[in-house]
């Protein structure tokens, strides 16, 4: 006998379709495509700063269409593998107490480590100023 | 049913990956596409410690403004030059290209084509070939440029 004493209704509230479901699965596929010429760009900055010295690394991150492709990709990487490693985590790990764990480490390191990304990114871009 | 001898038979196994381990007849055959499929999680994981190592480069280059030797971005600096750290590197390299190849494979069928398995086995392929091609290319011009 089920120990359960929600209603069914009450029970699939929310868990059908809400005319929100797809949101998730294409904001991960238009971050998948925003991420192709970020990540060309990328490596080719990482070429470029491989072997620089201080002075031309800051001066590269300083150049505002530099400044701004780099947070545009922190922004867009971050939120993408956030998403990507969630459903690994979903996938593979159904012990509620461990995936919920799991689940919320992901959030806050991907939010941790964009958001020093992105105000180091600033505060060199813009001189030292903040 | 039984045999002669009157133990039970054993009954024929489906022919998964896990029934009888790599090598075994009763693994039906590798396909390519099982290795592109899994490799697609596995380099996203590794990409996920790359994007936290570009914060970590951020961060390194913010945190040397007020140095005057700007100790802090050389030594970050000195430990993604070091053979370990080189290593790493190639190994993102790798995977930053094959995630996007297999990616852009993955939108294809998301728009509804190269579902059928020709198109999926030729695919596959591709994708792997071009992260091999476009690692050595990188690193070629790396070579050539002085940035190793």
């Amino acid at each position: 006998m089920s120990t359960e004493f929600r209603t069914p209704l009450s029970r699939a509230r929310g868990l059908g379709s809400a005319k929100h479901g797809a949101a998730h699965w294409i904001a991960e596929r238009v971050s998948a495509l925003a991420l192709i010429p970020l990540v060309l760009w990328a490596v080719f900055g990482v070429i470029r700063l491989a072997r620089a010295d201080y002075d031309t690394a800051v001066a590269w991150l300083a150049s505002p269409l530099n400044a701004v492709l780099m947070i545009l990709l922190i922004l867009v990487a971050f939120w993408h593998m956030q998403t990507g490693v969630r459903v690994i985590i979903e996938d593979y790990i159904h012990k509620m107490l461990t995936k919920s764990v799991l689940l919320v480490a992901n959030l806050f390191i991907v939010t941790l480590a964009g958001a020093l990304a992105i105000f180091s990114i600033l505060k060199v871009a813009l001189g030292g100023a903040l | 049913m039984t045999d002669a001898s009157g133990a039970p038979r054993e009954r024929p196994k489906s022919p998964h990956l896990m029934t009888g381990g790599f090598g075994s007849p009763l693994l039906w055959r590798w396909h390519i596409t099982m290795f592109t499929s899994i490799a697609h999680r596995a380099t996203g994981v590794a990409l996920y410690i790359g994007a936290l190592l570009l914060a970590g480069w951020a961060v390194a280059l913010a945190a040397s403004l007020g140095e005057t030797d700007h100790a802090t971005y050389a030594a970050y600096m000195a430990l993604l030059g070091s053979p370990l750290g080189k290593l790493v590197m190639f190994g993102l390299t790798l995977s930053v290209f094959y995630h996007l190849a297999n990616g852009v494979r993955h939108l294809m069928w998301d728009a509804g084509t190269g579902l059928d398995i020709k198109s999926a086995n030729f695919t596959a392929v591709a994708a792997i070939a071009f992260a091999v091609a476009a690692t050595l290319a990188v690193w070629g011009i790396a070579a050539m440029t002085g940035a190793l």
